[in-house]
């Protein structure tokens, strides 16, 4: 463990959106280090900033100060193309809503990244047939998200994320939109691919299922980290519920 | 160079194609108000092409056929002209060209930023989406740019065909016909393009949470 190094390091970041006449800080400094290989869950309330915590970790907006690190490479320097390459190649993502390209089959949604990656045609067919028979939908690639149930897009939005073996899968309330035991599903499908392929799973949530299955779990409250519990410490008992408070 | 992403020009063909197909109905709607809009256009240049064939074909009536039908007829140089209000009629069928494709155009392209957002998220450059789009609405401009300069040459040489009798189909000028249709679909196509390039760009640009947070 002590060999471990930090996939992601967030410093002093804050983030204010401009509503015009009055100026939201959502972000107010976070400090973070993620070590690789670990499932960490970002929790806190609705409007506590996780979301948007998330969006800055994987490159999807900017900070309005402070910095990001991925591999030790600050996101900010990075150039549209080198930008591009780290979200197609090294950060898999997960949404609430699924979002799946709605006019494409299952087949074809996992492997557009395959195909900016520069991937073939056949290679990228194959591949994308092996990880749908890893998320326990090999026999619906040719279907499209409208003839898919949520959990079924969901699973499809896990093998997509995981198209080029990226070293992060960043899940954005991946039950949120899920019943309670199609959301489990989901959460052990990330655990156990977590597991597998020493994937760093970072998921904004208040799902607390996943507490169980997180290594460590960062509370975020009012645009701050409150505290970082790791997985001793958490005071898991049935439901998980304990430690929520 | 291996921190390179891609998008082979034959994979954004198909993807461009896939979407039409897929949402066919949409496309049509979209691709109805650009036939709608070319037709137009190319009816009332027909109507024009038609009437200088006709005053060209030396039946002493036909200049004053014309001129009760509505054409302005130079008396000394017997030429159809374009009057003010003939080239009021070409503005406002242009304007309506204009407003209709890139009104459906525009419309299109905002349905889908949450696409957008997410094919950004999966590793797509700016101009991979931009591509895509432009592909989409130069089959959309070609297809409907046809379609409505056929429909609008039909119809413009059928009435006038109805109205001055069918002996005036000897004096048809088939080749300028052909050209206003030419030019009405070409037209239509840049319409298309126009429509569709500024929405594109913008939402390309747009960091990809920004494009996935708009209202659908």
């Amino acid at each position: 463990m002590s060999e471990s190094k930090n996939i992601v390091r967030v410093s002093e970041v804050t983030k204010d959106f401009d509503l015009g006449k009055i100026v939201v800080k959502v972000l107010k400094g976070i400090n973070l280090q993620i070590e690789a290989g670990k499932y960490i869950s970002i929790m806190g309330p609705s409007g506590s900033g996780k979301s948007t915590l998330f969006n800055m970790i994987g490159g999807l907006d900017k900070p309005t100060s402070g910095k990001v690190f991925i591999d030790e490479v600050d996101i900010a320097q990075l150039d549209a193309y080198e930008l591009a390459w780290l979200r197609c190649r090294k950060i898999g993502y997960i949404f609430q809503t699924f979002n799946l390209i709605p006019v494409m089959t299952a087949l074809e949604n996992i492997t557009i990244p395959m195909t900016f990656a520069g991937i073939s045609a056949d290679d990228a067919a194959k591949r994308g047939m092996a990880l749908l028979d890893q998320v326990g939908l090999g026999g619906r690639h040719s279907h499209r998200p409208s003839e898919l149930s949520g959990g079924q897009q969901q699973r499809v939005a896990v093998a997509r994320a995981l198209a080029n073996s990226p070293s992060i899968i960043l899940a954005d309330e991946p039950t949120g939109n899920l019943d309670l035991s199609t959301g489990e599903d989901i959460i052990k499908l990330l655990k156990n691919m977590s597991l597998e392929r020493g994937v760093t799973v970072i998921s904004a949530t208040h799902d607390y299922k996943m507490l169980n299955v997180s290594d460590q779990v960062i509370w975020i409250r009012d645009g701050r980290i409150d505290k970082i519990q790791e997985r001793d410490e958490l005071d898991i008992r049935t439901g998980g519920l304990e430690s929520a408070q | 160079m291996s921190r390179l992403v891609a998008l082979p020009l034959s994979k954004s063909l198909q993807m461009a194609y896939q979407s039409i197909r897929v949402r066919f109905f949409r496309s049509l709607v979209t691709t109805m108000s650009l036939v709608l809009a070319v037709a137009f256009l190319t009816f009332i240049q027909t109507g024009n092409d038609m009437a200088s064939g006709l005053l060209h074909s030396g039946e002493p009536t036909m200049e004053r056929n014309l001129s009760k039908a509505g054409y302005d007829i130079n008396p000394e140089t017997h030429v159809i002209e374009s009057s003010a209000k003939q080239r009021w009629i070409v503005f406002l069928s242009l304007l309506t060209c204009v407003v209709g494709i890139i009104n459906a155009q525009l419309m299109s392209v905002t349905e889908r930023f949450r696409e957008i957002g997410t094919l950004k998220c999966l590793g797509a450059l700016d101009r991979f989406i931009v591509r895509i789009f432009v592909i989409e609405a130069t089959l959309q401009g070609v297809t409907g740019g046809f379609a409505g300069a056929l429909l609008g040459g039909g119809v413009g040489v059928l009435s006038t065909l109805i109205k001055f009798g069918l002996s005036s189909f000897a004096f048809i000028p088939w080749s300028t016909i052909g050209l206003t249709m030419f030019y009405a679909m070409c037209i239509g196509t840049v319409l298309s393009l126009v429509g569709v390039l500024y929405p594109a760009i913008v939402a390309s640009r747009m960091q990809p949470v920004e494009a996935m947070r708009v209202e659908q």
